[in-house]
């Protein structure tokens, strides 16, 4: 071992441009490899260099007002600076936006302080209820606050609270569901199976329209909740069944012996599912429980066929302002930008929470 | 008359009478009557599929039976949850694959139950487990998880951990079967340990040398039935039944 080492260290330049050729192989090993790597090279700096030119180069970006965009062919960076007020929180009232922005700081750093594994007690729990009902509060008015009506809610604040409320609401209802479905009791298993699988076989389109057209018709009007919430209802029950089927995958792959261990031990029914097998099942799909919540944070942009402003609708509400050249490209980037952001540090997150599970147990 | 079974029941640590268990049209058990007294140590043996864990695994209710009584320090089994739950909290049970809770440390799968059973304080439990590792012999191993150890570890781990809940009695379902030959002995060891200490056992196992060493009685099952019970010396030496002759000559044959 010692040997080698010493020996490495006069040879450390040419094993520097032997390694680098040996990594570059692939790329040019055989003529065809070496023919594909210079067409793909070409096509990304090709493509590269427009996108360069179209979002920097020239772009109009100060002072934010529409004369800047006139005669450019870039991008209309100075709309999306002018609109990020309008993009971000839709219609709601300029002069309380302060709320609306502080809902997001709030879900945001809720989120992001429940990420370490070491907070997760049930504290936590509470934790979240709290914040919720601040949610609502700074939100909907009331207690001192003027009050906003769900009819004039919109962007950001609209995308997280569905997300958020959608699965912090579905994730539990799911455990119940999976747990139903593997229940010893025929009724609670039929039950759980045929909510299950209707919600599975409907698109959440058709549930949303159903939550928003049907419900007002059979429903009195002192009986109808809001509209925000039956939206917000069908997102919830429609992640449920997702995540229900997901987490009952991971039920299945934990062996008998675990419960029959816990269960001798004098653990009963609930204490063994929430102590021994559920840890061990959902670490078990956290791959396709990060994949089931991506697809539902996008998701909630479908809210905009029942008429509620979440970040695309209302994006698009920015874009008829006929003072401006209407630079949809660019707003519907900058909204792809901050899904992606959201998007992309939950499966962040998802892998962190993965790696940690299995270094532990060596 | 009732009188008297009564107070049989209570003297015995586990009374089985008339016990009947099918899978559907399976008769797994049929008319199995056993009396286990306080401090006894009884080895279960028998040919693969004869009932022995189906037996042992009733007397805990992880298996229901349909037909027969089972009375477990005073206790009888029935659908009454307290009641299966006071009998679980009092027998501790060691299977043959460990069945270690892989997402917990070594000191946490000891101290589970106590304080979610037994609603122990964390930190009197943790002195409790500790005090059972030693006795087993891994103390250093309390903060690993199950997946570094090795399997006789593992199963040493798994009697601390029934232990932990200071159990009267003491189940074990082939504890050595799953393990190499070099671990078994520390295993063995570890239960030989135990009876000394006066442990109500009942062990389903096919080793003979620790049958000779520390049964009470041995029990040979075969077809769902007790075929033959006897003191380890004159059931090794002279058994009856043609069929535990032929279990015997085939277990000790190799
Ligand atoms: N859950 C079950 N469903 C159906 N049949 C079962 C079930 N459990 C056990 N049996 C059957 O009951 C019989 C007795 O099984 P048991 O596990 O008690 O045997 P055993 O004596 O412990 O055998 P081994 O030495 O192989 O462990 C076997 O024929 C088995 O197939
Ligand atoms: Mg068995």
């Amino acid at each position: 071992m010692a040997d080698t080492a010493s020996n490495a260290i006069p040879r450390a330049a040419g094993t520097d441009m032997r390694s680098l050729l040996r990594r570059l192989a692939p790329f040019f090993g055989t003529p065809l490899n070496a023919a594909l790597t210079i067409v793909l090279l070409w096509l990304m700096a090709r493509f590269g260099w427009l996108l360069l030119d179209w979002a920097v180069l020239k772009a109009a970006i100060f002072p934010a007002e529409p004369e800047t965009c006139a005669g450019t062919s870039g991008a209309c960076w100075s709309f999306v600076i002018a609109k990020s007020g309008q993009i971000l929180f839709g219609i709601y009232p300029p002069t309380e936006r302060w709320r609306a922005g502080l809902v997001c700081v709030l879900i945001i750093t809720t989120l992001v302080a429940s990420a370490r594994p070491s907070a997760w007690r049930p504290s936590l729990g509470l934790v979240w209820v709290g914040m919720m009902v601040v949610v609502l509060w700074l939100m909907g008015g009331g207690f001192g606050l003027a009050t906003v009506p769900t009819s004039s809610w919109g962007g950001l604040p609209v995308t997280l609270i569905l997300t958020v409320f959608a699965i912090g609401l579905g994730f539990p209802a799911a455990i119940l569901l999976a747990l139903g479905r593997r229940s010893a009791l025929p009724v609670v298993r039929t039950l759980s199976v045929l909510f299950i699988e209707t919600i599975r076989g409907l698109p959440l389109l058709s549930l949303l329209l159903v939550a928003s057209i049907l419900l007002p018709l059979f429903l009195p009007d002192s009986l109808l909740p809001d509209k925000f919430v039956r939206a917000l209802i069908a997102l919830t029950i429609f992640a449920a069944a997702y995540l229900a089927e997901v987490l009952r995958g991971g039920l299945q792959s934990i062996p008998g012996g675990q419960s029959e261990a816990a269960e001798a031990l004098g653990l009963g029914y609930w204490k063994t599912q929430r102590l021994i097998i559920l840890p061990q099942a959902i670490r078990i799909v956290i791959p396709a429980l990060t994949n089931t919540i991506i697809v539902m944070i996008k998701n909630t942009s479908l809210v905009l066929v029942v008429g509620l402003f979440d970040l695309i609708s209302s994006g698009k509400a920015a874009l008829s302002d006929p003072a401006w050249p209407a630079p949809s490209t660019e707003t519907f980037l900058f909204i792809g930008l901050i899904y992606f952001a959201l998007a992309f540090s939950f499966a962040r997150f998802a892998d962190f929470l993965e790696r940690s599970g299995a270094e532990k147990r060596g | 008359m009732k009188d008297v079974e009564s107070q049989k029941d209570r003297s015995a640590a586990i009374s089985i009478e008339n016990l009947g268990k099918s899978f559907g049209d399976f008769q797994a058990l049929r008319n199995v009557t056993l009396t286990v007294a306080q401090g006894e140590r009884i080895v279960i043996c028998g040919p693969s599929g004869s009932g022995k864990s189906t037996l042992i695994r009733t007397i805990n209710r992880l298996e229901q039976h349909q037909t027969g009584r089972i009375v477990v320090e005073g206790t009888e089994l029935t659908n009454d949850l307290k009641g299966i739950e006071k009998i679980r909290s009092e027998v501790g049970m060691v299977f043959q694959h460990f069945n270690l809770f892989p997402h917990l440390t070594i000191l946490e799968n000891c101290t589970l139950a106590p304080v979610w059973v037994r609603k122990l304080p964390r930190e009197e439990a943790e002195e409790t487990a500790m005090h059972f590792l030693r006795k087993v012999r891994i103390p250093e191993q309390a903060g690993k998880y199950p997946g570094q150890l090795s399997g006789g570890q593992q199963q040493r781990v798994a009697i601390a951990r029934a232990l932990c809940m200071r159990p009267r009695i003491m189940l074990f379902d082939e504890p050595t079967s799953a393990l190499d030959p070099e671990m078994i002995k520390e295993v063995l060891d570890t239960m030989i340990e135990l009876a000394d200490e006066g442990m109500t056992m009942v062990c389903v196992t096919h080793e003979m040398g620790f049958a000779q060493a520390v049964a009470d009685r041995v029990v040979f099952m075969d077809s769902g039935q007790i075929v033959e019970e006897n003191q380890p010396a004159a059931f090794f030496s002279a058994p009856r039944n043609e069929r535990t002759k032929l279990f015997l000559s085939q277990i000790l044959g190799h």
